[in-house]
């Protein structure tokens, strides 16, 4: 990853720029890491306005561009604000995140960028992080009288409602969404890089083989080895056993 | 028969309260659906509550149910003015995640379109502005040179709009050599004559100046503030251009001036697009003078296609091309902010990978929404018909600005 190969936009070195950062931000830095050519920072959420106060008036990162949240539903705090701050003068960008649940609200920035009152607006939005201090803390880009923040992972891709227009009723109306077809979800993941796959028969697999020619102590130790294992380590070991027939009966038909 | 006295409402001591109207959604000067709550006193706008959204297509929740490569299409659909300026950044988010080489033709094709974009979309806009403030004939004009402009995105990529043409790793096709000649013809011949006659129309125009000069005034402060990019930020005095600052593909070798206004009003924003129409031309000219010949994506078959002859050959080729038409490459893990100098301002790509085959974030930044937030400050105290001169040079498209 050392040598950069791409063309993607080359602005200042990013050497020595994490250590002059966490000097000022200090214990309000969770962590900070370097990859890919950005620099990303991890804030504490109470001290998020702080922090980037003083990125702007002692680093000199002049501009907010931009915000934008990431869910991420298994993590405990699921919700991720990414700040992506700009320098004009040093010619630098880094990211600077925060972690958020949905009843835990972050700190505006709005006293110090007149420009994340929208920005905040929509991760709202979007994703149901509350913005504590923002006055016009209102939807931004769904309907109004939206319900839901529809870019969480939980959010079906098709919505809950559409909408119409009702000759007899001369007006538009909402109905729950009904789809002639299934939404199909194609998923191209190679079988052999940990597809996850579960196939009709295959919970059969998962339970132990019918002849169990050892007494009572042979079963009792299995489920408890089984246990601890991730959720897709037996799923990965099952999704052999149950291609071999269907890859035997093939190579018979041809 | 006695006289009646008219009863007016407005007549005797009644104090007039502020009144609210609704600009648009289907305002044919508000470039889209705007929707803008107004608080007008008398017809000097006090307040301005811009309602955005009503062209969300949640765009950046269908990208990550895509693969990478099917994700790309989108990007054309945002800013459909200049859609090549917005796969750049996509292309270039993907490339950086996976480190992948992009062959020079390639990169000197893509300034080449780029730039070719940024003309195309200044024609539209520059057209729109001027007719949103009575001026008919330059528009017919320069829309003479945006067709043009379609006519050789149709001839590259076999679309006249949405060309899907930038692809991770390069670009999708070469172009036949004799594009490039007519468009350095037309470079030398047509762009000039057109676009000198309609400015000649307009720039020194006593009513053109009258609608613009200091409307909605911007300080350098402010537009920094604010968050604005582009030529707005340029027309407030800040010589910040991505091509010129962070370069990326060939633009380091360029040679290209950055024009800013000095008053930072509509007229400057205007004028700034003026130059960089003609800054775009130079640019387009230094394309041609120096493309190498050569592969025009990268040989990495991990991330680009075979070409369809070697797939007649080769098993391996074949296979490759399935899978890139199938499941798509795996991009590594990390995420990237790329932003790039799209024609209205910086367009970036907030892209998270989880290492799989579909993006597991996409965050788009579209220049518009920020530039749409401050028309409530840039509007106090100007009058109605004003608007449509700020919301011109403002330069809003509304498939990005709501994504």
């Amino acid at each position: 990853m050392s040598v950069v190969l791409h063309s993607a936009p080359r602005f200042a070195s990013n050497e020595g720029v994490i250590d002059a950062l966490s000097a000022t931000l200090g214990a309000r830095l969770i962590a900070a890491h370097e990859a890919h050519g950005e620099v990303v920072l991890t804030v504490e959420r109470a001290a998020i306005a702080d922090a980037l106060e003083l990125l702007r008036d002692q680093h000199e990162y002049q501009q907010l561009m931009e915000i934008a949240g990431v869910d991420y539903p298994d993590r405990a705090e699921r919700f991720e604000v990414v700040y992506m701050l700009l320098s004009l003068t040093r010619n630098h960008r880094v990211l600077v995140k925060v972690n958020a649940a949905e009843d835990t609200p972050v700190p505006t920035v709005t006293h110090l960028w007149p420009v994340a009152g929208w920005l905040e607006r929509e991760v709202f939005d979007m994703y149901g992080v509350i913005f504590d201090g923002n006055t016009d803390l209102r939807r931004i880009l769904t309907d109004y009288g939206f319900e839901g923040h529809p870019f969480r992972k939980d959010f079906p891709l098709t919505g809950y409602v559409e909408l119409r227009y009702s000759e007899e009723d001369k007006r538009v109306v909402y109905e729950p969404v009904k789809l002639a077809q299934d939404l199909r979800s194609f998923d191209f993941m190679s079988p052999w890089e940990g597809a996850d796959y579960v196939l009709p028969g295959d919970e059969k697999a998962a339970t132990p083989p019918p002849p169990p020619p050892a007494p009572a102590p042979a079963p009792a130790p299995a489920p408890e080895a089984k246990k601890p294992a991730s959720k897709k380590a037996p799923a990965a070991k099952k999704a052999p056993a149950a291609k071999k027939p269907a890859a035997k009966a093939k190579g018979g038909k041809a | 028969m006695s006289l009646q006295l008219e009863q007016s409402p407005t007549t005797g001591d009644d104090v007039i309260t502020n009144y609210t109207i609704n600009f648009g959604p289907q305002h044919p000067a508000a470039h889209g659906v705007l929707r803008m709550v107004m608080e007008l006193d008398g017809e000097v706008i006090e307040r301005i509550d811009p309602h955005v959204g009503l062209l969300h297509r949640g765009t950046e929740k269908l990208i990550e149910h895509k693969t990478y490569l099917q994700a790309l299409p989108y990007f054309d659909r945002l800013d459909y003015c200049s859609p090549l300026g917005m796969e750049h950044s996509y292309v270039l988010a993907v490339e950086k995640l996976l480190n992948v080489e992009v062959p020079e033709r390639a990169q000197y094709l893509r300034v080449l379109f780029a730039e070719l974009t940024r003309i195309c979309n200044h024609m539209l806009n520059l057209g729109s502005h001027v007719m949103d403030v009575g001026a008919m004939t330059p528009n017919l004009w320069m829309f003479e040179i945006r067709e043009d402009c379609l006519n050789f995105f149709e001839r590259a990529s076999g679309a006249r709009m949405h060309a899907a043409w930038f692809r991770p790793g390069g670009v999708h096709q070469d172009v036949p050599e004799k594009l490039l000649v007519d468009i350095g013809t037309w470079l030398d011949t047509r762009l000039p004559e057109l676009f000198e006659d309609a400015m000649s129309l307009v720039v020194d125009n006593r009513i053109f100046k009258q609608r613009n000069v200091d409307i909605a005034t911007v300080s350098k402060e402010d537009a920094v503030k604010w968050g604005f990019s582009g030529p707005m930020i340029r027309g407030s005095g800040i010589a910040w251009d991505i091509r010129k600052a962070q370069p990326y593909d060939v633009y380091d070798r360029m040679e290209f001036d950055v024009p800013v206004g000095t008053r930072g009003d509509c007229y400057d924003r205007f004028m700034v697009r003026v130059e960089e129409v003609r800054q775009s031309a130079r640019i387009m000219k230094q394309c041609l003078r120096d493309m190498p010949s050569g592969p025009v994506a990268s040989t990495d078959r991990k991330v680009s296609p075979p070409k369809r002859a070697e797939m007649k050959a080769s098993m391996e080729a074949l296979i490759h091309h399935f899978k890139l038409y199938t499941e798509g490459f795996h991009v590594p893990a990390g995420e990237v902010y790329v932003a790039t100098e799209s024609p209205k301002g910086e367009f970036g790509v907030y892209l998270v990978s989880d290492g799989s085959n579909k993006p597991y974030r996409c965050k788009i930044r579209p220049t518009a929404f920020s530039h749409l937030q401050a028309m409530d400050f840039m509007c106090k105290g100007h009058m109605l018909p004003d608007v449509t001169a700020i919301i011109g040079a403002i330069d809003v498209v509304f498939g990005e600005c709501d994504r």
